[in-house]
Parts: C-alpha cells; structure tokens; sequence
C-alpha cells in the first residue's frame, strides 16, 4: 500500500474521517495544559507584566498564518504539477483557518500593542507583512468564490498562492528595511532563547494545539468539499454518513 | 478588435511571438487614443486632489509627493490592466493566440511589453510634471521618473497574472484589484523609497537596484505565470 493511494477522494475521505476525531482531542490536551502552563506556572515579565502572557496566543497564531500559506503553497505546485484534486481541495479547506490565524495575531498583537507601545497599530515590518499575508488569503478567498467552474477555480487559486509564496519573501524583507520598529525575535534557532523554561515551553505547547486544531478543522472541512464536488461518485454512495 | 490582421513574419522563429503581439497591441492602444488618454488624465487627477484635500504647505506636499505619484501611477497602471487580454478574451483572439505556433510565454509577454509602453512609460513622462506641482527638485524629479521606468513593467507583468486570472469572471476589476495589489507592496515601497532617499541626500541607487532586480526576476517569471493564467481561464 502506498501513499499515493490516499490522494485519491474515495481513499481520503474515511481516512480524513478516522484522524479528525485524533487530532481534536490532541488539540483540546494541548491546549489546556499549555494554557495552564502559560496563565499559572509561567512567572510575570519582569518588564511587561501579566500583559505579554497574550503571546501564548499571539506567537503560535503568527505562526500558523505563515506556515499554513507555506503548505498551501505546496498543495499549490502539487495541484498544478500533478494534476490532483485533492490538493486543490486541501487549499480551500487550509485557506479560511489560516486567514483566522493571520488575523488572529493581528488583533492579539494590537491588543498587546497598545499598553506595551502605546499604541494599537503601528507599521512596523512584521505587522506590515502580516497584514499583506492576510490581504493575499482574502484575494486567494474571494478568487475561489468569484469562479463558478470549480475545476477553473482550483487551478486558478493554486497559481495565485504560488505566485503570492514567492512574493512572500520579497514583501517580507521591502518592508523590513522600509522601516523597522517591532521588538527582535525573542526566539531564534541561531541565538539560543532569551525567555524562561516555562514561558517558552507554554508557548510550543500552545503551538502544538493551534498545529492540531488546524489539522482536525481542515480535514473536517476537506471531507464536507470532497462531498460537495462530488456528490454523484459511486463511493459516495456507500458512505454510512450518506445512506443514513 | 480583430481589425487588425495577426501578421505571419517572413522569417517565423518561436521568439518573433513576442514582436508579434507587441506589434498588434501596439497598433490598437495607438489607435483607441482615448483609452490612453483616460489612463493619464485619470492619474493627473488624482495625484492633483492631494494638495486640495491636504492643503498648499509646501513642507508637506514635498513630504507626500514621492508617495502619492506612487500610489497614483499604481492604481493608474491597474485600471489598465483589463485591456491586456479582455477584448482578445471575449472576441476569441486569445483563443487563437493560445493555439498559434508561437509560445504562449512569448506572447503574452509580447503583450505585457505593449502594455507597458502605452501606459507605464506615459506616466513616467507626465510624473516630472506633477513632481514639480509639489515642489521637487531636477536631481529628485530624474530619480521618480528612473523608479517609475523600472517600476510600472513590474506592476504590468504582476498584473497580468492577475488580469488573466479574472477573465470572465463576475466582477472581474474589483477582484483584480485584491489579487494584484498585496502583490504591488514592494515595488510601491522602493519606487517611493528611491524618491525618499533622493529628497534625504542619500544614493538612491540601492532603491532603484532593487526595483531592476525585481524587474529583471519578473521577466524570466511572470511570462509563464500569465502564460499558465491565460491557459486555465481559456480551459
């Protein structure tokens, strides 16, 4: 058995059916402990407070954002290269919780913003860029609901996220040297870390379960497409969820 | 639109595809003069409304000019971009463009650089003009018009990707505008930062280096990405 078996719809769907309920329990444990590690062992900021615990959600959401395009992205030159309907349809279902993440840490970074700066907004690289990331999921969005033939569309959608991930990049660094405010990274692979044990470990546990959630949404959402584009296929038919 | 014959050349090679449309688009963007026309005016325009809407402070306009020629020349450029393929899309010239002999890639890129020559390098032309509205001086004006040279055929070919990607789409433009613009960002950042730079006493040329490099990414790139837009919209 190989894995190329799963890229067909009919092979997926009950996969897909049999990891959602997986990865949302994962989701929820994770989520519960890395808040308790976050809101009651993680100690105050010497510098920032109670306030900078927003991070446990901030950081993990920014991330996500970013790294659900990168995988969108991938999906993208599979859809294109190969030619296979699930990919395209694993785009749309990845699309609308990543564009959730991107304007998640939006709206928690200006809530951190605003008594740790002073202000809500302020267009900084970072912020910038994110705010752009979020613009090219809306254009990515609107460009899947805009096109009725559903073939079209997938195809036009994964040549749009190829062209917005290779701009990514470039937009990144253009407003990184246009101008330059936000705090450097707190965490780096190259540096070491400069939190403590347990903020930073509040924060990967939070991660993990934005990983998980995102997973068990997605999948749960690529099942109720794969029925929708499909609802003539024989498979479809002999689908307990179907019959009843 | 088909008024104007698709001229085989004597001396057929895959890359006579570019002088091709270049040729053809060329000859229709001189002929409807109007639609040329409406790009500038509609550019002169608004970069005018600025001074009215933020008042006469010469300390200011200075401030703002590099920024809203920019702004301007960039929406400018995008309410142009449906002329790239529209007309060819709904008359079925860009069918038979797509089955021609000649690679797709070529003329679509053949096209772009029309459209860049009836758009980008106007307003290239008229930007010095409304840079002096606002008080900049000969060295600053040069340097806006070398970022606008080397700046709009990036917004040209970027659009096309996005032009292509709409056709025959319900409420194509506006669509057009949320594809196309995340994607201007940069060159819009570095176009108006070499102006910036210019008008602080710093070399503008790491801005306007930055911007050929961009132009010169996107002409290896985007003739195939339009090229690959064009052929899922005609599918």
């Amino acid at each position: 058995m190989s894995l190329f078996k799963y890229s067909a719809p009919s092979s997926f769907y009950p996969l897909a059916g049999k990891l959602v309920p997986w990865f949302g329990v994962l989701a929820f444990l994770l989520a519960v402990g890395g808040l308790y590690l976050g809101l009651f062992v993680a100690p105050e900021d010497y510098q920032q407070g109670e306030v900078y615990r927003i991070i446990f959600i901030h950081v993990p959401s920014a991330w996500m954002g970013m790294f659900i395009y990168l995988v969108m992205a991938m999906y993208a030159v599979l859809a294109l290269v190969y030619q296979t309907r699930l990919s395209a349809m694993m785009m749309e279902a990845l699309a609308p919780t990543g564009m959730m993440f991107t304007a998640l840490a939006l709206w928690t970074g200006a809530l951190w913003g605003k008594p740790t700066w002073g202000t809500y907004w302020a267009f900084d690289a970072r912020m910038t860029s994110t705010l752009i990331l979020l613009f090219l999921y809306v254009g990515y969005l609107a460009l899947m609901n805009a096109i009725e033939d559903k073939k079209r569309a997938d195809k036009a959608g994964a040549l749009l996220v190829l062209v917005g991930s290779i701009n990514v990049p470039i937009i990144y660094f253009s407003v990184k040297w246009w101008n330059t405010l936000h705090q450097g990274a707190s965490v780096s692979l190259t540096q070491g870390n400069k939190m403590a044990a347990t903020m930073l470990a509040g924060m990967l546990v939070m991660a993990l379960a934005c990983w998980m959630y995102s997973l068990a949404v997605s999948l749960c959402r690529v099942r109720a497409i794969i029925l929708e584009r499909e609802p003539h296929a024989a498979w479809v038919k002999h689908i307990r969820e179907v019959q009843a | 639109m088909s008024a104007v014959p698709v001229n085989q050349p004597a001396l057929s090679t895959p890359e006579s595809g570019v002088w091709i449309t270049l040729v053809r688009d060329t000859k229709l963007a001189i002929r409807s003069k109007g639609e040329l026309a409406q790009a500038l005016a509609f550019f002169i325009i608004v970069v005018s409304l600025f001074p009215l809407a933020i008042g006469p402070e010469a300390a200011i306009l200075k401030r703002i000019a590099a920024g809203v020629v920019w702004v301007c020349a960039l929406l400018a450029v995008m309410l142009t971009l449906p002329r790239l393929f529209q007309s060819d899309y709904l008359d079925g010239t860009l069918e038979q463009l797509a089955l021609s002999p000649y690679p797709l890639p070529l003329l679509c890129a053949g096209k772009m650089l029309a459209h860049w020559l009836s758009t980008g390098v106007p307003l290239a032309l008229v930007a010095p003009v409304l840079g002096l509205q606002f008080g900049l001086e000969a060295s600053e004006l040069l340097v806006m018009v070398a970022g606008l040279l080397l700046g709009t055929p990036v917004l040209t070919m970027l659009g096309a990707i996005g032009a292509a990607l709409v056709l025959g789409v319900r409420g194509g433009s506006i669509l057009m505008a949320l594809l196309v613009l995340p994607l201007y960002t940069p060159v819009l950042i570095f176009g108006a930062g070499a102006v910036e730079a210019s008008i602080a006493g710093i070399d503008a040329m790491a801005n306007l280096s930055l911007l050929a490099a961009m132009l010169l990414f996107g002409l290896v790139t985007t003739p195939f990405a339009a090229a690959t837009a064009v052929k899922i919209s005609l599918d």
